[in-house]
């Protein structure tokens, strides 16, 4: 009689709190290992856990020796991590290698989380963007251009080896308990920059939803790109009010000296290259997704901010 | 009662927030949609407006009931002024018709929204970048929708122009046939006296990074305006060549031009 293997998954970026939060909603199904580039993370006796380089050598072993069916690649450097250099390296060339070994070792399906911040902000952005929008995020800086790069990759990969399986997930801001990007930064402090005259929409994902949406792209196998947003928009200076968080506001004309201050003031929440994603709105259209995998965000905007008011810095 | 509630009564009459209250629009839990209308601003922005409809420029409308109660429309107009007044004009007509109101949608330049507070504002009260992108989707999402044709042509014309209908873009009649909305067009008069511009000083307008810098005085006349709505325009869907689609516009330019005749000959002074 033959025993019914459980699925083995690679899931990358194991430090992070959207990574912990999908390996314990499948650790009860598959079979998974963890990984991360910046630190070694212990998640129970029943899960592998590496802090590994994917451009060294060693990292294809994990492939020899685990077998894995799926990768959940979460282990996007942000645009406010590292220099732009060690960020090319591990988001991109990384994600190649990642992509490489996937493809040697029969891996049939993936799911790569990019970003809403390839679309780049500017200020002709219609809202609802949809899939097929061109990216315009590498003209605005280069700091984002790993992003898009990484996209490109993954977009190769996913129509030259459509045996991969591969879904690309493009967030919008996911915030909520442990996480640490800049977004969920700003709502969590007591005090948060605004570029004085601007409020552009935005859209916020818990983190237990987005976590819910890596699980159902993973177990439904249809390749594409998905925009992954609620329903449900609100102004940023608005959702600064809801979490009890005073505006700073920083002079935003002639457009040179915002830049210039946000240069000098060097805020890893507020840097200078994502200043545009507070002047103009990217509002993307999550339909998509939500349609092919019946997917329903669980938590409502005042929940999220409910929290980020009740928690100030709470990481 | 709260300060802000107290300013909210003063400023608010009953009447005007249960009419927007009446308007349904697909909103989030926060009150705004995609495109930043949030229906709290609309109520202050319509208070302000009715001030200025009703005793500054006194408009006077004809056949806003023409416009259909629901599904999606295409408000097509005259544009003048320098400044979109006509749009927020022909924007209140509709909002505050006793029967079925509806709160249009504006598509403006795209300088606007790199205007720091008019941008938000504008977005708030209803405006959108005037997007072919926006506009399918509004019309997707059952809006009516006013387009000013003529965009900047139109708006930045000097008063010697006056009344002299500039080139009509043609993407509205491809967005109209596409989508099965009927055109409303609309014949605005009085809005080309509210900032005669003698000259535009395009250095000073490229130096600002503005569509035009004209040579006015820095006052809004009290002009008295005249709204005419014509009936609503079919148009089928097939697939045409572009000459056609042009032959179609024209319809719909020739429409306009006589209803600003019909505004003009019933003008009996300028003030």
């Amino acid at each position: 009689m033959t025993q019914h293997r459980r699925p083995h998954i690679l899931v990358t970026g194991a430090a992070g709190a959207l990574a912990q939060q999908v390996i314990n909603q499948l650790r009860d199904h598959c079979d998974l290992v963890a990984v991360d580039f910046r630190e070694q993370v212990y998640l129970g006796d029943d899960i592998p856990s590496y802090c590994i380089d994917f451009n060294k050598r060693v990292f294809e072993d994990l492939f020899r020796r685990y077998e894995f069916d799926g990768v959940i690649h979460l282990g996007r450097i942000m645009s406010s991590q590292l220099t732009r250099m060690r960020r090319y390296n591990a988001n991109v060339l990384g994600t190649q290698k990642l992509l490489d070994l996937s493809l040697k070792y029969g891996i049939k399906r993936v799911v790569v989380l990019s970003t809403y911040h390839v679309y780049g902000a500017v200020a002709y952005n219609p809202a609802l963007i949809d899939e097929a929008a061109p990216l315009k995020s590498a003209g605005l800086s280069s700091d984002l251009i790993d992003s898009v790069e990484l996209e490109n990759l993954a977009n190769i990969y996913l129509w030259r080896y459509p045996e991969l399986n591969i879904s690309i997930l493009r967030p919008c801001n996911i915030v909520g308990p442990g996480v640490r990007n800049a977004m969920s930064t700003l709502l969590a402090s007591e005090r948060a920059p605004v570029l004085a005259g601007f409020s552009p929409m935005m859209q916020f994902i818990h983190i237990d939803d987005m976590a819910d949406a890596i699980v159902l792209a993973y177990k439904k196998p249809v390749r594409g790109v998905f925009n992954v947003a609620p329903q449900d928009w609100v102004a940023y200076q608005h959702a600064l009010k809801l979490c009890h968080c005073k505006s700073l506001p920083i002079p935003s004309v002639p457009p040179i000296l915002p830049s210039m201050i946000l240069r000098t003031l060097k805020l890893r929440s507020f840097p200078s290259y994502l200043m545009a994603f507070f002047k103009y709105p990217v509002v993307i259209d999550g339909r998509a997704f939500a349609n092919e995998f019946g997917f329903k965000p669980k938590r409502e905007l005042k929940d999220i901010f409910r929290f980020y008011m009740d928690n100030k810095k709470p990481v | 009662m709260s300060l802000a509630s107290f300013i909210k009564s003063r400023l608010v009459p009953v009447e005007l927030e249960q009419q927007v209250n009446r308007i349904r629009k697909p909103q989030g839990s926060l009150g705004y949609d995609p495109w930043g209308y949030n229906n709290e601003a609309v109520k202050y922005g319509l208070a302000l407006t009715k001030q200025i409809y009703e005793k500054y420029f006194r408009v006077q409308a004809h056949g806003v009931e023409k416009i259909p109660s629901k599904g999606p429309v295409l408000i097509i107009a005259n544009h003048s002024g320098q400044l979109p007044i006509d749009g927020i004009l022909i924007g209140y007509a509709l909002a505050s018709r006793k029967k079925s109101p509806r709160m249009p949608r504006a598509m403006i330049e795209r300088f606007f929204p790199t205007v720091p507070w008019l941008g938000n504002l504008l977005n708030e009260v209803g405006a959108v970048l005037g997007d072919p992108v926006n506009c399918a989707k509004m019309l997707a999402n059952d809006e009516a929708v006013i387009v000013f044709p003529e965009g900047i042509r139109g708006s930045g014309k000097l008063y010697r122009d006056r009344y002299e209908l500039k080139r009509f873009g043609s993407g509205f009649m491809h967005l109209a046939m596409k989508y099965n909305a009927p055109i409303v067009p609309v014949g605005v008069v009085g809005c080309e006296e509210t900032i005669p511009a003698i000259a535009n000083i395009k250095p000073l307008a490229k130096a600002l990074g503005i569509p035009y810098a004209p040579l006015a005085l820095p006052v809004v006349l009290p002009a008295k305006v005249h709204l005419n709505f014509g009936d609503p325009m079919y148009f089928d869907d097939l697939e045409i060549p572009e000459e056609q689609v042009t032959e179609r516009v024209e319809k719909v330019k020739a429409e306009i031009s006589r209803l600003i005749d019909k505004g003009l000959s019933e003008r009996k002074r300028l003030f």
